[in-house]
């Protein structure tokens, strides 16, 4: 495998990270509390991607059962947050409630709840009567849902910037404003990085987690999976009485939403426009009118509530829905981490700490074989971005 | 722009003095702007008129006083074109977007809460000024009004805030809020003039740019102090608190310091602009050491860095009613002109001269009534800055020392400071000025908060553009 510690060097490899969201610095922290040499470099500020802005769901709820191992993990460290980084990121565990508006729908939630009671988790299956007892303020066109306790939210303004100021306290370097232009391999072995408004820099390891950016970035270093960037678009109401306890999300993907510790509604659905150049995005005006309008429907009772803003962000989405972690053959040294499809900040943590397993010990506790680069490689490749 | 061959689609979002004189131009013109005005009348803050059951209790001569003639003569002119403009009033236009192939999309809120959309071939933007307002402890309990809050009442409804209010801040509105109080049944406790004798005396010859303006303001104070209400000059509020029998203002200057009771606070240091609309378009704007704000760049007669869009009023720099009707038909010859449409060189002339005496007078205003950055720095820790999230300047001074943001959106990324119902309107230059105390960084460096739409909140149930796009 890439283990550098395989190829038998005695020092700690030293780590070069593209890209600060909670995926890079994650990986920065957990490298960094083992003694490792590391650098994140990010073109804008930390966490001002993707991780800054989403909408903040931590589940296992529904989850691929390929992901779940990675979910589960993932949700140890969301629990240890204060403990690890010194702060909890607001992170809360109010259970995830996932709603059937057809039978169908139900069908799906049904054959999960297997899913999730084998791999332990405390799952419940709820139909329209007990649902309006427990939750009298959904709307009544509800046949069920399916209830997974465990499941939460945290700040996502807070986790990336909080990590970083972890790792730094354990010696690594966040150079901010830098974007990565090119990655050489050395002939001795190793990488160098260089780009705008930093000096180039030496490292055994490279870690790929440029998030929507990452599938051109890595390009050289094996196969890019063929992914799609979205722009999913998110709201905030003005705050109101707290009332809804669990994260609330319909099977069919077009309202996720939940209330926070103040009081304000946050929910997404449906897609922004990435804006010329690629690095921003904004919403869209039918999206406006749409989503506001299924989150009355499924409360009634917020119809009234105001909203105050919209917003979207950028995330790259792969054709199986699962994440693209390692190293594509021929290319050591090299480590992809992108491709979240909109579940990368539920499990980013452990992701941070697998690739921290992967590049000191050459394994991982987690089994990725399920996320491997080079799986597309019989799917045509796309142009670069 | 547009298709040539038709009429050029042109809005105008505001109805103040600025947006009725670019819309009585373009009429005029034969062009039929389209008229957004978030209040239900035209005149904007500075004419704005009661409901008409009201309007034979206050007459013209006592809402404007000296401004009276030039009122009248602003709403009948407007009123003679009326029927060749298409006037949407209580119609609140809370996002604007750039159109792929030139022109403006505008999407609104219309007066029976229905929502729409609005395509246009150039904008001209007019959407005025709100009052900036320096916190103290206490500024947030009730009783505590802003200045041009308290005029709002007394125009708008023909109420006081109270019969004995305190008045405390700086700038020109501080005299004439007082005053209008003091003429309409009031008795204020207090004027408490943050800014000092000797900064309007050092003033004085910019000020002289429109000596009639200047004298009235002077002839305000005196005749305040003739009553007996006391004007404490070089005087700052510092705190405020509620007593069992109203409320009191304490406040110091360099040599003294006291307390006032009254039945109400009204507070505000001048006004700053609402630029919400022209952020959205992604005009250049930059930091204006005079004002201590963030402007929208314009050439002389409101063209901004967006072509097709221009701007007017005070929500290109704050300079008053008589400015905002210069700019206002400026930018309408300004537009007019580049589309080739009608042109007349000599009038934008005269404009851009009477413009500029008005620029020399604001600046004047400016340095006799300067806003009092320094106190930012010295907030005490337990005053609100954020309102809406009630977030205190201790807690932001935290966040500050914690995250060391680079500029003032990440620290409103961190501390949710500006991510309430106002958007940051009030506290986003109170947070910009702690950052740039803590941090010893420049203003331009920190920046001010991004506009987000909808520029300001909307009741969601209204948000519906296509009927049956849901279920
Ligand atoms: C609106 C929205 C809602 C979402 N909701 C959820 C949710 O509820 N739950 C969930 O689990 N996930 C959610 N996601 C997905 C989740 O946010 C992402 O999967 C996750 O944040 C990805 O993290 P990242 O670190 O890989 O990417 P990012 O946070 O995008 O970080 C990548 C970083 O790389 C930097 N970069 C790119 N190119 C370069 C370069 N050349 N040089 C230097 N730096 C570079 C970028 O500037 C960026 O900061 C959502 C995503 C969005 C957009």
């Amino acid at each position: 495998m890439n283990s550098f510690a395989m190829h038998g060097h005695a020092r700690l490899p030293r780590v070069c990270i593209i890209g600060a969201g909670i995926v890079g610095t994650a990986t920065a922290f957990f490298l960094a509390r083992s003694g490792c040499d590391v650098t994140i470099v990010e073109r804008g500020t930390v966490g001002g991607q993707a991780s800054g802005v989403n909408f903040g769901g931590v589940r296992c709820h529904g989850r691929d059962p390929s992901e779940l191992p990675l979910a589960m993990r993932s949700r140890t460290i969301w629990n240890r947050l204060a403990e690890l980084i010194g702060h909890d990121c607001d992170f809360e565990a109010p259970g995830h409630l996932k709603i059937a508006r057809s039978s169908a729908e139900m069908d799906t939630l049904t054959r999960w709840f297997d899913i999730g009671r084998a791999h332990d988790l405390d799952v419940e299956l709820l139909d329209r009567t007990q649902l309006m007892r427990r939750f009298p303020w959904l709307a009544s066109d509800i046949v069920g849902a399916s209830l997974c306790k465990g499941d939460g939210f945290a700040n996502p303004r807070l986790v990336a910037p909080t990590f970083a100021r972890a790792a730094r306290a354990l010696g690594a370097s966040v150079l901010e404003g830098s974007a990565v232009t090119a990655i050489d391999r050395l002939q001795g072995g190793g990488f160098r990085v260089s780009g705008a408004n930093f000096n180039a820099l030496e490292a055994d390891v490279v870690v790929n987690a440029a998030g929507a950016w990452a599938a051109s970035l890595g390009l050289p270093f094996g196969a890019a999976a063929p992914t799609v960037t979205r722009a999913p678009q998110m709201f905030v109401t003005e705050p109101t009485a707290r009332f809804i306890g669990p994260v609330l999300g319909l099977v069919s993907g077009d309202i996720y939403l939940r209330q926070s510790v103040r009081g304000n509604v946050i929910f997404g659905g449906g897609q922004g426009h990435i804006d010329p150049g690629g690095i921003r995005s904004h919403p869209d005006e039918t999206t406006f009118a749409r989503t506001p309008a299924l989150m009355r429907n499924l409360i009634p009772a917020l119809t009234h509530t105001a909203l105050l803003r919209s917003w979207t962000g950028l995330e790259a989405n792969t054709p199986d829905g699962l994440p693209v972690i390692g190293t594509s053959a021929g290319h050591d040294g090299f480590i992809h981490a992108y491709g979240f499809s909109g579940h990368g900040f539920a499990t980013g943590p452990g992701v941070g700490e697998t690739l921290s397993e992967l590049i000191l010990r050459g394994q991982t506790r987690i089994d990725l074989t399920s996320f491997h680069p080079d799986r597309f490689n019989t799917i045509a490749r796309p142009a670069a971005l | 722009m547009g298709n040539e061959t038709e009429t050029p689609r042109i809005a105008i979002v505001g109805g103040g003095p600025a947006g009725m004189r670019a819309a009585g131009l373009l009429a005029a013109a034969g062009l039929r702007p389209v008229l957004f005005n978030e209040a239900p009348e035209p005149g904007g803050q500075i004419y704005r008129r009661p409901p008409p059951p009201l309007r034979t209790v206050l007459s013209p001569a006592r809402l404007y006083g000296p401004d009276a003639v030039r009122a009248m003569a602003l709403h009948s002119d407007f009123e003679a074109v009326a029927d060749r403009i298409d006037h949407r009033s209580g119609t609140l236009v809370w996002n604007i977007m750039k159109q792929e192939h030139g022109g403006f999309r505008l999407l609104h809120q219309d007066a029976d809460g229905g929502q729409g959309a609005h395509n246009c071939d150039a904008v001209i933007l007019a959407t005025g000024a709100m009052d900036r307002i320096l916190p103290m402890p206490g500024w947030t309990l009730p009783g505590v009004w802003s200045m041009g809050g308290a005029q709002v009442m007394l125009k708008g409804q023909a109420s006081l805030v109270g019969r004995r209010p305190v008045f405390a801040g700086s700038g020109p509105l501080l005299y004439l809020v007082a005053w209008q109080y003091a003429k309409e049944g009031g008795r204020p406790a207090a004027v408490i003039d943050a800014s000092t004798f000797a900064a309007k005396l050092r003033a004085a010859p910019m000020l002289a740019a429109r000596p009639a303006v200047a004298l009235r303001g002077l002839a305000m104070a005196a005749a305040l102090r003739l009553r007996g209400i006391p004007v404490i000059e070089g005087a700052h509020a510092d705190r405020i608190e509620a007593t069992d029998t109203g409320m009191r203002v304490h406040w110091s200057s360099s040599t003294s310091s006291g307390q006032i009771d009254g039945d109400a606070v009204a507070i505000g240091h001048g006004l700053k602009s609402e630029q919400q609309l022209a952020e959205l378009l992604g005009c250049r704007s930059r930091h204006n050491a005079e004002s201590g704000q963030w402007l929208i760049e314009t050439d002389p007669e409101g063209r901004t860095s967006v072509a097709g869009a221009y701007l007017a009023g005070d929500m290109a720099g704050i300079r008053g009613g008589h400015a905002a009707e210069f700019a206002g038909e400026l930018a309408a010859w300004a537009l007019l002109a580049d589309l080739k449409h009608r042109d007349n060189a000599s009038r934008r002339a005269v404009l851009r001269r009477k413009l500029s005496r008005q620029d020399r007078f604001r600046r004047g205003l400016e340095q006799a009534f300067p806003f009092p950055q320094h106190r930012i720095a010295s907030l005490p820790d337990e005053t609100i800055v954020c309102r809406c999230e009630g977030i205190s300047a201790s807690a932001l001074r935290r966040a500050i020392t914690d995250w060391q943001p680079a500029d003032v959106n990440r620290l409103k990324a961190m501390s949710r400071c500006g991510m309430g119902r106002c958007q940051g309107r009030l506290c986003g230059q109170i947070a910009a000025g702690l950052l740039t105390a803590q941090l010893g960084r420049t203003p331009g460096d920190v920046g001010h908060l991004r506009a987000q739409a909808p520029i300001k909140p909307i009741p969601g149930s209204q948000l519906i553009v296509e009927k049956g796009a849901v279920e």
